[in-house]
């Protein structure tokens, strides 16, 4: 009865799980097994350089302890006590249904379960109320009253474009059958980005539920999911919650004694960006290459072998179990007019705590950045902030206290994307990152249209020119000329998306491109035929570390005097730059 | 061509997936995902054969591999190291890792060493950014990584590597 649960995550990089290891060990040497249940789970939050251990129910968070220190924890649980010393955070208040959490900022709607419970087992999902609202859509509910919740609840689809969930029901609801596809995109391809592996790593079951009360209201028996074959531990825990699931008779012939059957089978990508496209997807499901077509005919109409199908990503399908439960009006009530709900967003790059963060619409960049995840690493100054990842844009400094939604990012000319969120400090080059995002949208292009391989490649050899020093004055306006082509005449989003970077970073840092075309410089060094290191000689006191640490030795002096560095021999490593305790190193 | 009479035997673990997908549409990506899975990479011999005993042209499941990018023509070495390049990745550094890299094995990307060793390749994003940057040998990741930690880590593999030639 007075059971508890322990919730374990270890960084990557400790394959060998010490700490799992330690409580397991430690619970069967006092024979306490009947007490305590040890569990794996994914990232919890909060920082990455230790474990994070989580118990429940108390909700107690541990974290920076050693193994040794393990069995200290367990007596003081097993006492119903807390050990202080090592707790990050202490929060009784934890409610099963998402309520908003007005101490962190964040609401919990698609990650309600996430780090709270065993995502292989279907009892606990069940426990935490799950497959209640399939209960409900099928037997107290039918197809039209779900749609009519959906559209209540304004939630839109959470893939990037934002387009209104509950018109996409009302579409393919409304095309004829028999034959009717669901299909989970779940091929998460922005680089920096992992809030669907999260999902279906943490709670597989809350995406299957979506899919099924998907394919019960347009009337499909069949649903896919479309994974990236990089996310190997996602994929074994949907095959775990299928067959459990199935077992259960959740899924398979008349579900819960009704007439409605469904299965869901898994496919796997094999990494090709282009695939997130709902187009390239359904070719790829069919076995093919991935080749995006022109819509309309959409895939509601027509999609996977000619049917029409029903696609949406992972957290679109995870937000509709939700919504079935609490219904339209209580979702509608979270977020800003037009976009409802919340919304996941993975933090990375040069911020002090990356990681996940769910948040209602409307929330601003600052509150993300430097509220949740506690602001810019090592005291640097913050530069921008990419949303939407090689198909989105940078958000400068003067947008941190703008409330984020579909609108107010496409206004400023980025979008909300999939919710990878970069952030950029100081020592970021705009022309650099550009360069890295047209890279990646060159080499993950099809090839199929001309617009998108043709035009990508020019504007990256433009790019690649101007961190060489070459530009010229009428780089930026091909850039333009070329990017505005792409976006009127690609075939698929991948190409109409792919200048966005660019022209975003051109709108707010157009300066630092005019400074690498005309001064031939670059302020942060990381273009390195841009940059130059020079010794001020009123600042250095002739330490000599520089000369110790440069690579290639060409930092000479004599000690107490100042040193300089041989311009020639230099490679721009910036080894000099970091080392100096001085300032006395100028980087320009 | 002399390869062509060639009669291969296929592995038993790949006739089963086989014969379980053959009647499923859009099976192949799956069924390249196992010889991969079984194999390491594509063998041509083994694809020729799949083809006869599926019915599928070589040239489709040839069109497959090319398009994607996680399926490999070439035999890849004996330590598998991937270095992420994501964003994040990309913001702390990524790059000088696989410099480091190419100085250290004299490989170079999408390329093996000479000794069979080592193969390095680009991934875009395994999806822990928090780590950033990241790098991962045989499925075992090394998170934070910096520079100087290389020389160890791949010494460790290389002797690991000689040892099991030899045996």
């Amino acid at each position: 009865m007075n059971k508890q649960y322990i919730f374990v995550w270890e960084p990557e990089t400790q394959k060998e799980r010490p700490i799992y290891n330690t409580l397991v060990k430690i619970i069967n040497e006092k024979s306490l097994t009947e007490r305590f249940e040890v569990i794996r789970s994914p990232f919890i939050g909060f920082t990455t350089d230790g474990p994070i251990v989580r118990i429940m129910p108390e909700n107690v968070i541990y974290t920076r302890f050693k193994p040794e220190d393990v069995e200290a924890i367990i007596d003081a649980h097993l006492k119903w006590k807390r050990l202080d010393k090592f707790i990050l955070s202490y929060d009784n208040k934890h409610l099963p249904i998402p309520e908003k959490d007005t101490t962190s900022k964040q609401f919990k709607i698609v990650l309600r379960n996430i780090g709270y419970m065993d995502p292989e087992s279907i009892d606990e999902y069940i426990m935490r109320g799950g497959y209640k609202a399939l209960e409900k859509a099928i037997f107290d509910l039918n197809p039209d009253k779900i749609i009519t919740e959906m559209k209540a609840s304004g939630v839109r689809g959470r893939g990037g474009a934002g387009f209104p969930a509950g018109l996409k029901w009302e579409l393919t609801k409304k095309e004829p059958g028999p034959q009717k596809y669901v299909i989970c995109n779940a091929d998460e391809g922005d680089p920096g980005a992992y809030m669907d592996r999260s999902v279906l790593e943490g709670d597989p079951h809350s995406v299957i539920e979506g899919m099924m009360i998907g394919g019960y209201t347009i009337g499909a028996d069949q649903g896919y999911i479309y994974i990236r074959a990089e996310y190997p531990l996602a994929i074994e825990r949907l095959e775990k919650a299928i067959a459990a699931a199935k077992e259960k008779g959740l899924l398979g012939r008349n579900i819960l004694g009704s007439d409605f059957s469904f299965e869901i089978e898994l496919r796997w990508g094999a990494g090709a960006f282009v695939c997130g496209e709902e187009t390239a997807l359904i070719a790829s499901i069919e076995g093919k290459r991935g080749n995006p077509r022109p819509r309309p005919p959409f895939p509601s109409v027509s999609g996977l072998w000619g049917k029409p199908t029903f696609i949406n990503n992972v957290e679109t399908w995870a937000n509709v179990p939700v919504i079935i439960e609490k219904g339209g009006a209580w979702f509608s009530s979270i977020g800003t007019e037009k976009s409802k709900g919340t919304k996941v967003f993975a933090v990375t790059g040069k911020v002090t705590n990356p990681g996940l963060v769910e948040v209602p619409m409307g929330t601003t960049i600052r509150e993300i950045v430097f509220d949740i995840c506690g602001g810019i690493q090592h005291n640097k100054k913050f530069k921008a902030v990419q949303t939407g990842g090689p198909s989105g844009g940078v958000i400068p400094e003067k947008y941190l206290d703008m409330p984020i939604d579909y609108e107010s990012l496409q206004s400023i000319g980025s979008i909300m994307g999939s919710g990878g969120m970069i952030v950029m400090d100081e020592d970021d080059c705009m022309v650099d990152v550009n360069k890295f995002y047209l890279q990646f949208s060159v080499d993950e292009s099809c090839g199929k249209c001309s617009p998108c391989r043709i035009g990508g490649k020019q504007i990256l050899q433009l790019l690649e020119k101007i961190t060489k020093g070459s530009g010229e004055k009428e780089d930026i306006e091909k850039i333009r000329s070329i990017s505005l082509a792409m976006q009127k005449a690609s075939l698929c989003a991948l190409g109409q998306t792919t200048p966005n970077p660019v022209i975003s970073a051109l709108q707010y840092f157009e300066d630092e491109y005019v400074m690498h075309i005309e001064d031939k410089k670059c302020l942060t060094g990381k273009c390195r035929d841009l940059v130059e290191y020079v010794i001020i000689t009123d600042k250095c006191i002739g330490c000599g570390l520089c000369a110790v640490r440069c690579p290639v030795k060409c930092i000479t002096g004599e000690k107490r005097k100042p040193y300089l560095i041989d311009q020639k021999a230099c490679i721009k490593c910036g080894e000099c730059y970091n080392v100096c305790k001085f300032s006395a190193v100028k980087r320009g | 061509m002399m390869l062509e009479k060639e009669t291969v035997k296929l592995d038993q673990g790949l006739l089963d997936f086989m014969d379980k997908w053959k009647d499923k549409p859009g099976k192949e990506i799956m069924i390249l995902h196992k010889i991969q899975e079984i194999y390491g990479y594509v063998p041509r011999k083994i694809a020729m054969e799949v083809s006869v005993q599926l019915d599928i042209p070589l040239a489709k499941i040839y069109g497959i591999i090319t398009f994607y990018h996680l399926f490999k023509l070439k035999q890849p070495g004996k330590n598998m190291i991937s270095v992420c390049m994501g964003t994040a990745c990309y913001l702390k550094g990524g790059n000088d890792i696989i410099q480091e890299i190419e100085n250290i094995l004299g490989v170079g990307v999408n390329n093996t060493s000479d000794d069979g060793l080592f193969s390095l390749e680009i991934v875009r994003c395994v999806g822990c950014c928090g780590l950033a940057p990241v790098m991962v040998i045989n499925g075992r990741t090394f998170g934070n990584l910096q520079k100087t930690e290389l020389p160890k880590i791949l010494g460790e593999y290389s002797k690991a590597g000689e040892v099991g030639v030899n045996a």
